[in-house]
């Protein structure tokens, strides 16, 4: 254990808050940076698109050419704004910086960003487990160009022989949200990650792809050993472009201080890389000489003053936040904590289905079954497969117009075609048999085993299952079985 | 003169800034730069407590403009610019750094 390389499949992976050797206690903070949903760039006009063709976003502000001057996206604004509000932190006046230094992913040769007076300040997050992560800052800037490396072995750095860059994702906007070292575990950084992104896509500012890099994580990691009060040397890990990733980097990250510790080593402040198929974290640079970055005020840019109505206006925007819908959900069903089931439902895309038959009244246990089982199963969904669909189709099922059975071919039909779930129904040969229809079906029934029929009607309550059998087969399941039951028992009464 | 500034720190500015100083303009340099921030040093030593920070000369606040999309360069007017090109993009030679 005392080992610093030991492989990463020895630790405790699982990520719970005891997976460090006894006496030793992890304290990690989040930066998290989200793409904006926004049209255009931050501070010009060009696309902000996932995809296109390299270097065909680009105009002279957003390549950093001489004279080109940024202008603020007020829809930007309103978007990190909001992400303020939902985190519960304070919006205020604020001003933008130029973080200066030289890499050729931004050719102004300076980011513009916020410093010491960030847009949103201290905000918090409760995580669906109850434990309430601080947010110390959530603030708006500009994302850079992507660089690829061309040649090499690996496509790394190492080896590399040209750098490629597509200046398509520079000036889009961000929002970059540090959390406080409140997270005391990997599995809790997970958690953490998750909520956030539940919300930053349910407010609409972000997609929330992590896949495609519209979220991005760098976690700040130390380790000290439990009762000690003052933070030990902190390493950033960079590089986590998943949930996984991010659970392992961390776990990795922290055991490795804890040997270093144990065997009498220094934890040297660093940037570190978080190598997926190697399970570890390797050494960028030491990160005093990075941090130099000369930050100064944006003397293009006027500072922001929010309005306590432009502010008012953004929040009648936000809309149920995940907590809130979860709330909702663990009430309707009456029980006292979350799921499976309800995490799944609260989701952007399938929420406002359960929302729509919760307030149609329906019942919320099979509303929250058909959301995240049969709805989920479906996704994504068409634009034009319409909630009032759902709705009617749960109403149907409610009503015992069509089994469960039924419900859910109906509505795998009806995701399929675009069509209501009348139509599916009809399309499906689902359609109620009428009573004098079944009482036709029952009577040959009757016809056909008059031993059981005997047996049945004098008291033998266990045959109804028989005739009930029968008459499904005989209806190729079209059959409702309640009513069938209820003429069945009308039937025995009248011989 | 006082050194509020020693050549080795106007060395590290200048590495940070990606300038070339000799010794000897390194030693100009941090006379010259002391000399500014006394001036600095001059005006913090006034009592400005109650007199509201200045952001920016301006005095404008809050300009913004539409989240609507403009054309901006195609990709050949955009590589014009560039010291070599590759595939559509930018080529510059590997500079160590972070791994994109």
């Amino acid at each position: 254990m005392a080992n610093a390389e030991t492989d990463l499949k020895d630790l405790g992976v699982r990520g719970e808050s005891d997976f460090l050797p006894d006496g030793w206690e992890l304290v990690c903070g989040l930066e998290v940076h989200t793409e904006l949903k926004t049209k255009t760039k931050l501070f010009c006009g060009c696309a902000n698109v996932f995809g296109a063709q390299a270097n065909t976003n680009v105009c002279p502000t957003c390549l950093g050419l001489p004279g080109s001057l940024p202008v603020l996206n007020e829809r930007a604004l309103e978007i990190a704004a909001m992400i303020g509000l939902a985190l519960s932190a304070k919006v205020q006046a604020s001003i933008f910086h130029r973080k200066n230094y030289f890499y050729p992913d931004m050719p102004k040769d300076f980011q513009i960003s916020q410093y010491d007076i960030p847009l949103n300040a201290d905000g918090y997050l409760i995580l669906p487990s109850g434990k309430r992560i601080g947010i110390e800052r959530a603030h708006v800037e500009e994302d850079t160009g992507k660089i690829t490396h061309l040649g090499g072995a690996s496509g790394r750095i190492h080896g590399a022989e040209r750098a490629l860059i597509d200046y398509n994702r520079s000036g889009v906007p961000l929002v970059e949200i540090v959390s406080r070292p409140d997270i005391a575990s990997p599995e809790e950084a997970r958690e953490y990650v998750s909520e956030l992104r539940s919300t930053l896509v349910a407010i609409g500012a972000s997609d929330g792809k992590m896949e495609e890099g519209s979220l991005r994580v760098d976690a700040n990691v130390s380790v000290r050993p439990i009762g000690e009060t003052p933070f030990r040397t902190r390493c950033e890990i960079k590089n986590l472009n998943s949930l996984r990733s991010l659970v392992r980097a961390i776990t990795f990250e922290a055991h490795r201080q804890v040997a270093a510790y144990l065997a009498g080593e220094k934890v040297t402040q660093q940037t570190r890389h978080w190598d997926e198929s190697a399970g570890r974290t390797v050494a960028l640079r030491n990160k005093e000489e990075a941090e130099d970055y000369r930050y100064f005020p944006e003397p293009d840019l006027v500072p922001l003053r929010p309005s306590e109505e432009w502010i008012e206006g953004l929040r009648s925007q936000l809309g149920e936040l995940p907590k809130e819908r979860r709330a909702r959900l663990v009430e309707s069903l009456g029980l006292t904590d979350t799921n499976d089931q309800i995490e799944t439902a609260i989701s952007v895309e399938l929420y406002p289905f359960a929302r729509s038959a919760l307030a149609a009244g329906l019942d919320p246990k099979i509303t929250v079954a058909r959301c995240a089982n049969e709805l989920a199963s479906l996704a994504p969904l068409d634009e034009s497969f319409e909630i009032s669909w759902f709705v009617e189709l749960l109403r149907m099922e409610t009503n015992g117009e069509v089994s469960a059975t039924q419900a859910k071919s109906i509505l795998a039909e009806v995701a399929k075609n675009l069509i209501s779930p009348k139509a599916a129904q009809e399309r499906l040969g689902f359609s109620q048999l009428t009573d004098d229809q079944l009482t036709k079906t029952i009577n040959e029934a009757i016809l056909q085993n008059p031993k059981e029929w005997e047996r049945f009607r004098t008291g033998e309550a266990q045959l109804q299952g028989f005739f009930v059998g029968k008459i499904m087969k005989a209806t190729s399941g079209k059959a409702d079985g309640k009513a069938v039951v209820r003429i069945l028992l009308a039937t025995a009464e009248q011989r | 003169m006082s050194s509020r500034i020693s050549p080795k720190e106007v060395a590290h500015v200048a590495m940070l800034a990606r300038l070339s100083l000799t010794d000897e303009e390194a030693e100009l340099y941090a006379s010259q730069l002391s000399s500014v921030l006394d001036h600095a040093s001059d005006i913090e030593s006034l009592d400005i407590h109650d007199l509201e920070v200045t952001a920016h000369p301006l005095g404008l606040v809050n300009r913004t403009r539409s989240d609507s999309v403009v054309s901006g360069l195609s990709q050949a007017e955009a590589l014009s610019q560039a010291p070599d090109e590759a595939q559509g993009m930018f080529s510059v030679p590997p500079v160590l750094g972070e791994p994109s």
